[in-house]
């Protein structure tokens, strides 16, 4: 009984982990550029893929996936920034949307094209394998890995966005970017690597998630509904709310799965009615 | 503040400015010029353009056409964190203090754009106040405070030209005061000023030039020695 709460718990903790790493670059992308940026799945996706294809093709191992794709998928989003999403600059956000919503379709079907729908299984770094019994309950080492790697990625974001002079400047330019810019910083650097970082984030949390879950051209479009309905509860654009809620929903989803497996997939979405009913702003948004 | 004979450099010249926002016409070629170590007011009614003018000279409207050059370096077709380092810094008409930064976040904030911007001791010395709220979230401040700080941080970045918008717009008579010594202090430092007032009575003492904007146009300047014969006139023009 304990076992299998406790084990809901950890699915639960695991899930909320990736929620809060991808709602977190969502957050931040929202924030600065007044982006919805749908394409976020689709970039969580390409990570897993692009270090499935360094192992399977180049030999390239878990440990330098875990820096290389980030970086490589992060370059790929700031020239789809500078060509692509610069140029909605000023434009209802719905065109944001629209735009990534159609490079996550093109994404999805290049991938399927190309390695089938089925999916590929990436092993677990030998570093990692095997796990530790707490008595009450069996805990694989990877993925304790997971929560505290994502934690931790989380934190060093947010400490970053709170502490450091760039941080500053990325506060300051989500309440007023043009006004930030006439006070002498080159604001549009800022929202390409903003964007690049956030699509980075995306990228790291699919590496993560290849040898958890199967790696698919479809397994964004299986997170980024949920990663929504974090956002939507925690409120759009708040940093610390996004890692939260993250952790907080994955819990939530766990412990449903405990109590009444049926409810678990409807469970976040009836929380974010009931919030956008009470709280249209979210739990830690601010109304703009 | 130059060698006597040699007139003192043009800081700005305006010609032509049109600007926009959106469909809206605003501007309809604007001409004025400030020469270094000048303080010049942009004086009109409510929604003649003044803080336009500011915001174009700044690129902070959608489009502009004309000419404005800074230092003699063209800033037309400038992105506006390039204007803003040609060495002008901007304190606007609705402060844009940040709220998610503390006071002293927002006073360091800004990269600077000249050598000889103030240190933080000499900027706490101007504004006592403004060192016992330092932690303090930048919106919790009083409007005065705001003001303070929002003059402050364009200080510390070393800018030459200060477009500084209805600074004493809402503030009680003491602030007022205060302001009026930071003005002078800077001038005779030297550095160049734009003024936008409505408080006539505040910034009469101490421009050199005024000019009257009407319906996005320049239709005079006054210059300090005509002013008093000239008070009357301006009364009528600003409706006061
Ligand atoms: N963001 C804007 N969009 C459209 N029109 C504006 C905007 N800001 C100001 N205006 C209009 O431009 C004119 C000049 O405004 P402004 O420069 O703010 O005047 P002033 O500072 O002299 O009071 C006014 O008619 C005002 O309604
Ligand atoms: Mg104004």
């Amino acid at each position: 009984m304990l076992q299998a709460l406790a084990g809901q718990l950890l699915v639960g903790l695991i899930n909320g982990s990736f929620y809060a790493l991808l709602s977190l670059g969502l957050a931040v992308i929202f924030g600065l550029l007044n982006v919805v940026n749908f394409a976020h799945g689709a970039q969580y996706m390409l990570g897993a893929f692009v270090a499935w294809i360094g192992l399977t093709y180049l030999g390239i191992g878990y440990w330098w996936a875990l820096v290389l794709t980030p970086l490589v998928v992060g370059v790929l989003g700031m020239v789809f920034e500078r060509l692509c999403l610069r140029r909605l600059q000023g434009l209802d956000p719905l065109y944001g949307l629209l735009l990534t919503f159609g490079v996550t379709l093109v994404l999805e079907g290049l991938f399927q094209n190309a390695f089938g729908i089925s999916g590929n299984s990436y092993p677990v770094p030998s570093l990692l394998q095997g796990g530790t019994n707490l008595g009450f309950m069996f805990l694989p080492r990877y993925r304790a890995w997971v929560v505290v790697a994502s934690v931790a990625v989380c934190l060093g974001s947010w400490l970053v966005i709170e502490k450091t002079r760039f941080g500053a400047y990325l506060r300051a330019g989500t309440e007023n970017p043009p006004l930030l810019q006439a006070f002498g910083v080159n604001v549009p650097v800022m929202f390409t690597v903003t964007y690049g970082y956030g699509v980075a984030l995306a990228a790291f949390a699919g590496v993560m998630a290849a040898p958890i879950y199967q790696v698919t051209p479809l397994m964004g479009s299986n997170v980024i509904m949920m990663v929504f309905a974090v956002v939507v509860i925690g409120g759009m654009g708040s940093i610390l709310g996004s890692i939260v809620t993250g952790l907080g929903v994955g819990l939530i989803e766990g412990l449903t799965k405990f109590f009444y497996a049926p409810a678990a997939d409807v469970v976040v979405f009836v929380v974010m009615a009931l919030v956008l009913l009470l709280r249209p702003a979210g739990f830690f948004g601010r109304s703009r | 503040m130059t060698d006597a004979g040699v007139p003192p450099a043009e800081v700005l010249h305006v010609t032509g400015l049109h600007a926009f926002y959106g469909e809206s016409h605003i501007l309809h070629g604007i001409d004025f010029h400030v020469k270094a170590g000048e303080v010049v007011t942009l004086l009109g009614r409510n929604g003649s353009g003044r803080t336009t003018t500011l915001k174009a000279i700044l690129g902070l409207v959608s489009r502009r056409t004309g000419s404005i050059l800074i230092n003699g370096r063209e800033a037309i077709g400038l992105p506006s964190h390039l204007i803003a380092r040609l060495g002008v810094g901007y304190c606007p008409e609705e402060r844009g203090i940040f709220a998610s930064l503390s006071a002293e976040e927002n006073l360091t904030l800004l990269p600077k754009v000249g050598s000889h911007g103030m240190g933080l001791e000499e900027i706490y010395g101007m504004f006592p106040g403004l060192n016992e709220r330092r932690k303090s979230p930048g919106t919790r401040l009083s409007g005065g405070e705001q003001q303070m700080l929002a003059m402050a941080r364009v200080l510390r970045t070393g800018s030459s030209l200060l477009l500084l918008d209805e600074i004493t717009e809402g503030l009680a008579p003491v602030i007022v005061q205060t302001l009026g010594r930071v003005v002078r202090r800077l001038r005779e430092r030297g550095l160049t000023m734009i003024l936008v007032e409505q408080n006539f009575r505040f910034a009469a003492p101490l421009a050199d030039r005024h000019y009257l904007i009407e319906r996005g146009r320049i239709t005079d300047m006054i210059p300090k020695d005509e002013l008093e014969r000239r008070v009357p006139e301006i009364h009528g023009f600003l409706g006061v």
